[in-house]
């Protein structure tokens, strides 16, 4: 589904993915993991296609397509999503009608009729109710002022609406208490099918016990130094990252 | 021959017309002179450095209008706010119009100046109030008061509101091929009135229309007055707005701009405050492309103690349109503990647009906050992106983010279907689509 071969990417002078492979197939849950610095930011915002990063070697395939030369809203119409770590606040523009903007202009790109008013509001209902989130909460601006377990779960009520082939989750976990993690996780998990694909970026293992990863990555100075099953995680858990940097 | 020349030589023509009896004759017959003396201003003042009147001085205006107008309501309907119910004094060419207004004697006074300043039952109030605290040394305003004759007159007695928002409209016909209108109007607010004014001047005409408009605000003691300048005219119709508002103790005003079109729009926005706990509010909304120029100069007199003012303008500029914005705070030695605060922020979406911002802070007193912000940018990349990552291409990405940018101003609009009409205006200015109703 999604396939990343020895992607070298930069931003300005500074060389950050320094030969990454990794490929995610359907029904799929990989988690990269890494100190800081390492990159993970760096990849999900290449996968997304972020125009100020450069990719110099490699590529980056969805469905057998290769993604260079393909603008971040055409890669968001493919299916691609990216859970923000830090999403930005946009004032004067409600959840619900950003969120018809963004639906309505994927079926524009796919040739279809706008959606009906009716079974939009249906479809926002159903998915808030998924994500535990408020009604007053959905005519509220755009991330403004919301707290950091909002905004993350506000990501995933997004994810939920667009129905991603492949979603990135950059942190989503930082800023959350126990039980908005539990939500945001439960959420995933419910999203999650056979055609579709999850691609966690996280620091700590802690969100690990919720959406449970295949494959386990460690990425570290722009390259990934090791792979391997969720037990992984928990290794890296208890010793750290230094074992595996030398 | 020049615009000045002829205006001079009018006003003789112009006094047949009038009482001469009457002591507003001799506030106009001063007013002439000054503007004799000091004619328009030009470039050389440095009030008016980034504007140049050039241009409109060399058009033939016609002073006089012709009274035979004829405009249907639902030809016009649509510059009306005729979603809600509001009072109307409407003026096409500079005169009133029975036919499409509302004016109201029902406690309050919402009518014409033509009337309060010939009938003796308005008498003490004109003397009171008229040119009070419009510049007598100011040249178009001394022009606009040497020619007063109508506009709008609003008096809201002590502890009053009226029943629904007042709106005043000015529109050109163009049955002149240049028309110059001056309408002076004067709105008071006795104490604890409150009342809501939305103000327009629209062209029906591909003609020129120059208005050089002044209006006098007095707030008294805890009056509330929103006061909303709607300008979105064509871009063959200019605007000189001078507007002087007197507050008193404990008052709030507040003064919103739309901006959104007009071929040279020039705003001097003047606040005296005379009390303490006065608030004073300037918000601004500019969207401009063409060849279009708008000069916001605001200036805020801080005379007594424990007041505050707070002026927030946002400017998004295209093509080759122009603009400017001067702040000027004066605080006085008496008026310790003032708060005074200024924000512009403007993006500019193509690189032959240009502003020139500028804040002009003046403080005599010491213990004072002020604070300043001018921005000049373009948009933020970390937000387009997160859109577009959305699927919202990125031309619709752009319109929807300065939408948000300049949205964030209407907030304290206290009138939602105004605050409805003016974020479709903005959608609209933007080209954006944004697949929703507002």
């Amino acid at each position: 589904m999604l396939k990343i071969n020895n992607l070298h990417a930069r931003v300005e002078d500074k060389e950050i993915l320094k030969g990454i492979n990794l490929e995610v197939k359907p029904g799929e849950v990989h988690a990269i993991m890494g100190p800081n610095g390492s990159g993970k930011s760096t990849l999900a915002s290449v996968i997304a296609g972020k125009e100020n990063f450069e990719v110099t070697e490699g590529s980056v395939e969805l469905e057998g397509e290769d993604l260079e030369d393909v603008a971040p809203e055409e890669r968001a119409h493919k299916g691609v999503f990216l859970s923000f770590q830090y999403p930005v606040e946009i004032p004067g523009v409600s959840v619900t009608n950003f969120m018809k903007t963004a639906i309505n202009e994927s079926r524009k790109a796919r040739g279809l009729e706008e959606m009906p008013a009716k079974e939009m509001l249906k479809l926002i209902r159903e998915k808030s109710e998924l994500l535990e989130i408020d009604r007053k909460f959905l005519s509220r601006s755009l991330n403004e002022g919301f707290s950091g377990g909002e905004k993350k779960r506000n990501e995933i009520f997004q994810m939920a609406m667009l129905e991603p082939k492949v979603a990135i989750l950059d942190e989503t976990d930082s800023g959350l208490d126990i039980d908005a993690l539990r939500i945001v996780a439960n959420g995933v998990n419910k999203l999650k099918s056979k055609d579709n694909a999850v691609v966690v970026i996280t620091h700590y293992q802690r969100l690990l016990d919720y959406i449970v990863p295949d494959y386990v990555h460690v990425l570290h100075n722009g390259k990934i130094i090791k792979s391997g099953t969720k037990e992984l995680a928990l290794e890296l858990e208890e010793k750290g990252y230094d074992w595996l940097k030398n | 021959m020049e615009l000045k020349d002829k205006l001079v030589s009018s006003f003789m023509a112009f006094e047949n017309t009038v009482d001469l009896d009457s002591p507003i004759h001799e506030i106009r017959s001063e007013a002439i002179k000054n503007f004799e003396n000091k004619g328009f201003p030009t470039k050389k003042d440095e009030a008016w450095k980034y504007t140049s009147l050039n241009s409109l001085r060399k058009i033939d205006f016609s002073i006089f209008p012709k009274a035979d107008n004829a405009i249907e309501y639902k030809d016009v309907k649509k510059y009306f706010l005729h979603e809600i119910d509001t009072y109307k004094i409407v003026f096409i060419d500079g005169i009133y119009s029975s036919f499409l207004s509302e004016t109201t004697h029902d406690g309050v006074d919402v009518c014409l100046m033509s009337s309060a300043l010939t009938k003796p039952m308005y008498k003490q109030i004109i003397e009171l109030y008229f040119n009070k605290v419009a510049s007598k040394d100011e040249s178009l305003t001394s022009l606009n008061t040497a020619f007063s004759r109508e506009g709008a007159y609003i008096y809201i007695p002590k502890g009053k509101m009226p029943k629904k928002p007042i709106e005043i409209i000015n529109f050109a016909t163009g049955n002149e091929a240049s028309l110059m209108i001056q309408p002076r109007n004067l709105v008071i607010a006795e104490e604890n009135a409150e009342l809501q004014i939305i103000e327009r001047h629209q062209s029906l005409t591909s003609n020129a229309v120059l208005t050089n408009s002044v209006t006098e605000i007095f707030a008294a003691k805890d009056a509330i007055v929103d006061y909303y300048k709607v300008q979105n005219d064509n871009a063959d119709a200019s605007l000189i707005d001078n507007t002087y508002i007197d507050q008193k103790g404990n008052s709030a005003v507040k003064v919103h701009t739309f901006s959104f079109g007009g071929k040279l729009i020039r705003n001097n926005l003047n606040f005296f405050q005379n009390g303490e706990h006065i608030d004073s509010t300037m918000k601004g909304v500019t969207i401009l492309g063409e060849k279009q120029h708008v000069d916001h100069h605001t200036l805020v007199h801080h005379i007594e103690p424990n007041c505050e003012s707070h002026q927030d303008y946002k400017g998004i500029y295209g093509e080759k349109s122009t603009g400017v914005f001067n702040g000027k705070i004066i605080v006085e030695k008496l008026a310790q503990k003032t708060n005074a605060f200024q924000q512009n922020n403007n993006i500019l979406i193509s690189d032959k647009a240009s502003i020139n911002t500028k804040p002009q802070l003046e403080i005599f007193a010491d213990d004072v906050k002020c604070s300043h912000g001018c921005t000049i940018g373009q948009l933020d990349e970390d937000a387009l992106f997160y859109l577009q990552s959305r699927g919202i291409p990125k031309k619709e990405a752009r319109a929807l983010l300065m939408y948000a940018f300049a949205n964030n101003v209407l907030e304290s609009v206290r009138i939602p279907e105004l605050k409805t009409r003016i974020n479709k205006l903005i959608a609209k200015k933007l080209g954006v689509n944004l697949g929703f109703d507002l």
